[in-house]
């Protein structure tokens, strides 16, 4: 495919339909408008389905419907509809529907700067539904990366049965870069897992050896029951403590026995560094940038990029910093994701580079630290 | 052969209701909305549908219990969003009846929105609204519906707030089939329901009915008969209604079909909407 100069939230958008998204629901809010703009133009194209909806609390809610149905389903927010969608990225855990949401964040709390970039929702993006559930969050730091990373985030909502969160920030939505676009029969794309079994032994819910209980759309001849309740493996509501906590049991181990395939990441000469720079999002660039400005000043400085940031890659972070003294943490908020490094490496080790006033942390704001060391 | 009306109606309920796993139900003896889960799988089983091709989606409440009951696809969502879920099962399986089941409050004050734009999408979906003017799962609380000067545990002064029109409501924002009636008259409801699952488009069926336990204990309305036999005196059909005089009106439930309009339904719209995208590529 020719290079193309392509804007985050296009790349986004483009993601999704090569991952087989053919529905989408939203409500126009900057800076993610874009993606429902392309999405309207190209999902009736092939053949899927777009709506407006009268606010993002519907279009969380519309998507779960649609996934019910069969289609692979996303809806696109940023900071102010993240909070309203919270209610039904809760019932998408407790039904397991998978569904992609993406939220483009920008600085707030509230309506706080809408164009400007931010990466306040780290901790909304963990706990923001109410009770304990297990998420898969994905943050991308380039315009190819977020294509790649919204086609990884259909596949792991698919294989797993869960709601998968993009966690992009204005500034990687709002960028055009020069991408090149993988063909389409080169991109893996991973659908349900669904059954054979006849419909008076289909369990929705069943306990079954991957984890991952079989989904069937409705409309199948598989007549069965959804709910926000705790459900037995059935899927009708149940308040039995035998039932509720294999449930529980289950839908933390399908995450937490597939890290594998879920930690996506990346490292560059951490092998010798005697500090290490642990950075996402659009702030993953400047560090990148800094690392590159101290060696050649001849600082020892590693990098690790994480793209999946929930479930936090403990092991990835513990392997990096062993031998490393200091950890560097920016990102645009006051020490989010810095609180998981504190809690794997030792807070003494880290130092945290926050900003919240709208503004990109630029490379020389890391780079001091590192020369303050 | 004949079937004796004694027997078919078994045969609804056999055929339609998870009969044998999930009963009893939640409801309070002599609630209404048994009443109206009898009326719809009448309704389904008099224009032939298979349980397949029929989902049922609630929100929470009493009402946001029913889709446990029905042997359909069956969806229990959360407070005030079950035509927002509706809406994307709607879409993509534009070919199933979707019927969507909720209370006053779930349908008018949580939901008031949703239902706004479902109706001015005007997308094929069968709303019925079970209205028995208070939030009775949570224990009595006005809801959008109590009428004005009614006892509730949260106006326990008064209502001084307005009771909002469910069918108006409906008609000025754009569904193609309106009908209201109670649960006393179960047969004529369960025939307005049929009507609302036939129609293409946004229909609304208002059932009204009553909440004994809370609503009419706080205002001192009396048994679940009582309450019933209040339904039967002041269900009044429209033309009936049209010759009282102005005096006679306040308390009377008018029932009818007040709107059966012919609206492009949405996701046929949308068809269309694919169809010209597809021509744009191609071109």
């Amino acid at each position: 495919m020719a290079a193309r100069l392509m804007q985050g939230d296009e790349a986004c958008a483009e993601g999704a339909i090569a991952a087989g998204c053919r529905f989408f629901a939203g409500y126009p809010i900057t800076p993610a408008t874009d993606i429902a703009e392309v999405l309207a133009r190209r999902l009736p194209q092939v053949g899927g389905k777009f709506i407006q909806m009268e606010d993002e609390i519907a279009s969380m809610a519309a998507i779960i419907g649609a996934s019910v149905g069969g289609a692979k389903a996303m809806t696109a927010t940023s900071g102010p509809g993240f909070s309203l969608m919270q209610e039904n990225i809760g019932y998408a855990c407790m039904a397991e529907i998978p569904c992609v949401v993406v939220n483009v964040q920008r600085t707030g709390p509230s309506t706080g700067l809408p164009t400007s970039p931010s990466q306040g929702d780290v901790m909304q993006a963990r706990w923001g539904t109410h009770g304990d559930h297990p998420i898969i969050v994905l943050s991308p730091s380039s315009v190819r990366e977020t294509f790649d990373l919204t086609v990884r985030a259909f596949n792991m909502a698919e294989k797993y049965r869960t709601p998968v969160i993009l966690l992009m920030d204005e500034m990687i939505g709002h960028m055009r870069e020069k991408v090149e676009l993988p063909p389409p029969g080169t991109i893996e794309v991973v659908g349900r897992v669904r059954t054979s079994v006849p419909p008076e032994w289909y369990k929705a819910y069943e306990n079954t050896p991957s984890d991952v209980p079989p989904m069937i759309s409705f409309g199948e001849g598989y007549r069965y029951h959804i709910t926000g309740l705790f459900h037995d493996e059935r899927g009708f509501p149940t308040q039995r403590l035998d039932e509720i906590g294999p449930w529980i049991a289950r839908v933390f181990r399908k995450i937490e026995r597939n890290l594998r395939d879920i930690f996506i990441y990346e490292t560059d000469q951490v092998e010798d560094a005697e500090a290490v720079i642990i950075a996402y999002g659009a702030t993953a660039r400047s560090a990148r940038h800094a690392v590159k400005q101290a060696r050649e000043r001849g600082l020892k400085v590693g990098f690790l990029r994480l793209s999946t940031i929930w479930p936090f890659p403990e092991e990835i972070v513990e392997d990096v910093a062993e031998r490393i003294h200091r950890v560097i943490v920016p990102e645009m908020n006051l020490g989010q994701l810095a609180l998981e490094v504190e809690r794997v490496v030792g807070r003494r080790k880290v130092i945290r580079v926050g900003k919240v006033n709208g503004e990109m942390i630029a490379p020389h704001e890391i780079l001091d630290v590192i020369g303050r060391g | 052969m004949v079937v004796k009306k004694q027997e078919r109606e078994s045969l609804v309920h056999e055929r339609y209701l998870r009969h044998q796993k999930k009963f009893p139900h939640v409801w309070c003896a002599g609630c209404g909305i048994g009443i109206v889960m009898g009326a719809i799988v009448r309704a389904v089983d008099a224009v032939g549908l298979s349980n397949d091709e029929i989902a049922m989606i609630s929100g929470i409440g009493c009402s946001g219990r029913m889709p446990v009951y029905v042997d359909f696809n069956t969806m229990h969502t959360t407070h005030g969003r079950a035509l927002a879920f509706a809406t994307g099962l709607k879409m993509v399986k534009p070919e199933m009846k979707v019927i969507v089941v909720m209370g006053d409050g779930d349908a008018l004050a949580i939901g008031g929105n949703h239902f706004i734009h479902a109706a001015r999408r005007n997308i094929g979906l069968t709303a019925i609204i079970i209205n028995n003017n208070i939030y009775g799962m949570t224990g009595g609380q006005y809801s959008p519906t109590t009428p004005s000067h009614a006892y509730a545990t949260t106006a326990p002064y008064g209502n001084i707030e307005q009771p909002l029109p469910i069918c108006q409501l409906a008609e000025v924002a754009g569904a193609a089939f309106v009908a209201r009636s109670t649960v006393y008259h179960a047969r004529e409801l369960s025939r307005f329901i049929a009507q609302a699952i036939q129609k293409e488009g946004f229909s609304v069926v208002e059932a009204v009915s009553y909440c004994h336990t809370t609503y009419g204990r706080i205002n001192k309305l009396g048994s679940a008969v009582e309450m019933m036999r209040r339904l039967k005196e002041n269900g009044i059909g429209q033309r009936a209604f049209e010759r009282l005089p102005e005096e006679e009106r306040a308390d009377k439930i008018v029932r009818g079909v007040f709107v059966d309009r012919d609206v492009p339904e949405y996701t046929q719209l949308y068809d269309q909407v694919i169809a010209q995208a597809q021509r744009s590529v191609a071109a």
